[in-house]
């Protein structure tokens, strides 16, 4: 219960960098998470992020499970609230401001200029999570592997990372 | 719900198309639906599917509006469309009947698995397979950002910015905000407008 006001302000202050994605969130969310308030072990949110891409919409509802092992089901609701609910307003006044910034000069530059950002966060997000991920070859490998395969056929990711479970499991 | 049930379509004239906007109830519905079945992240293919070509709530150009919207505020792409469908389909009842019901599936679920992680999570086999799963998130999140990186990268600055962005969080180890905001202003004056005939102010 006490961690309430806690999860609340990480969480709302984690939505706000999810510019491109929620991966761009993920080296403060390993820092605050696991560094600061100890709520779970870098690698149980390692493997709560990855379990959270075979599930079905919004690739980050594995928050969830991080508000319900820290305070509960009212934790775990709070964090979806705090953690959707700031891009949500911001997203809704936009949306209805849009045909006016449409034509203000600097909106494309902003795009422009956030394109890269967002593409250098995510691949920061990604070198942190993989620095919990990637841990030899084998795992190397898997990695690599699941890249190729994706850039070369038209697959549903979510089959990629169950056969890797099936590798992990064969391989134990 | 019955209230908005009942209202008029004439009150409606933000959709594009001719058809009846849809209840409250329809769209979040609608929503839990996408939110149940979109395995393998790309919601965005899967919202297209279903409210403009299923449902014909949106016609293609102010899908991909809304979209470029997403993309370029904080928060994903999948709550964010929830919340611009649903407000344009009806107001902020239909924003929030939307991401509620993008949400709640995957929600339950990862509540679910949270529990049962917590239990049994250090067991060698669940252990054996997580560790499969998460290198093969590596993967997963490297191909997106291949895929966005050829759709999205232009120039040649653009190569500096993401460089610049990988480096301050990753090697100086500074915060993410601190990073966005101070590469995000570089990048957009590097993009300020310009008048066609500035002439050689452009670098």
């Amino acid at each position: 219960m006490k961690e309430i006001p806690a999860l609340v302000r990480v969480f709302a202050y984690l939505s706000l960098l999810t510019v491109g994605g929620g991966m761009a969130a993920f080296p403060e969310m390993k820092i605050l998470t696991v560094e600061v308030h100890h709520w779970l072990t870098f690698p149980q949110l390692v493997h709560l992020y990855s379990v959270g891409q075979m599930a079905p919409g919004p690739n980050m509802m594995m928050i969830v499970a991080i508000g319900e092992w820290a305070a509960g089901i009212l934790g775990a609701i709070v964090v979806v609230i705090a953690f959707f609910g700031p891009t949500s307003l911001l997203t809704l006044l936009v949306g209805r401001l849009w045909n006016r910034l449409e034509k203000w000069p600097w909106r494309k530059s902003i795009q422009e200029g956030l394109a890269p950002v967002s593409i250098g966060l995510l691949l920061a997000g990604c070198f942190t999570f993989a620095r919990g991920a990637v841990t030899g070859l084998d795992t190397a490998t898997i990695a690599v592997g699941t890249l190729l395969i994706l850039l070369k056929y038209k697959i549903n990711p979510a089959l990629l990372v169950l056969a890797a479970a099936i590798i992990g499991a064969l391989s134990f | 719900m019955s209230e908005a049930t009942t209202t008029p379509a004439v009150q409606m004239p933000v959709v594009a198309s001719a058809t009846t906007p849809p209840s409250v109830l329809q769209i979040f519905v609608e929503f839990l639906l996408i939110g149940a079945t979109s395995f393998g992240g790309g919601v965005v293919a899967y919202l297209r599917n279903s409210l403009v070509t299923k449902r014909a709530w949106l016609d293609d150009k102010s899908f991909v509006e809304l979209l470029a919207i997403s993309q370029s505020l904080p928060g994903l792409n999948s709550t964010n469309m929830s919340i611009l469908v649903g407000d344009r389909l009806r107001g902020i009842s239909g924003a929030l009947a939307g991401i509620l019901g993008m949400c709640l599936p995957g929600g339950l679920l990862m509540l679910g698995v949270g529990l049962v992680y917590h239990q049994h999570g250090d067991h060698a086999l669940a252990t054996a397979m997580l560790k499969g799963v998460a290198a093969a998130a590596v993967g997963l999140i490297l191909s997106t950002a291949v895929q966005l990186g050829k759709k999205s990268l232009e120039h040649a600055a653009d190569g500096v910015f993401v460089v610049v962005t990988i480096l301050g969080v990753n090697r100086l180890r500074l915060s993410v905000l601190t990073v966005l905001v101070a590469v995000g202003l570089v990048a957009t004056l590097w993009y300020r407008p310009r008048k066609a005939q500035d002439g050689g102010a452009n670098p």
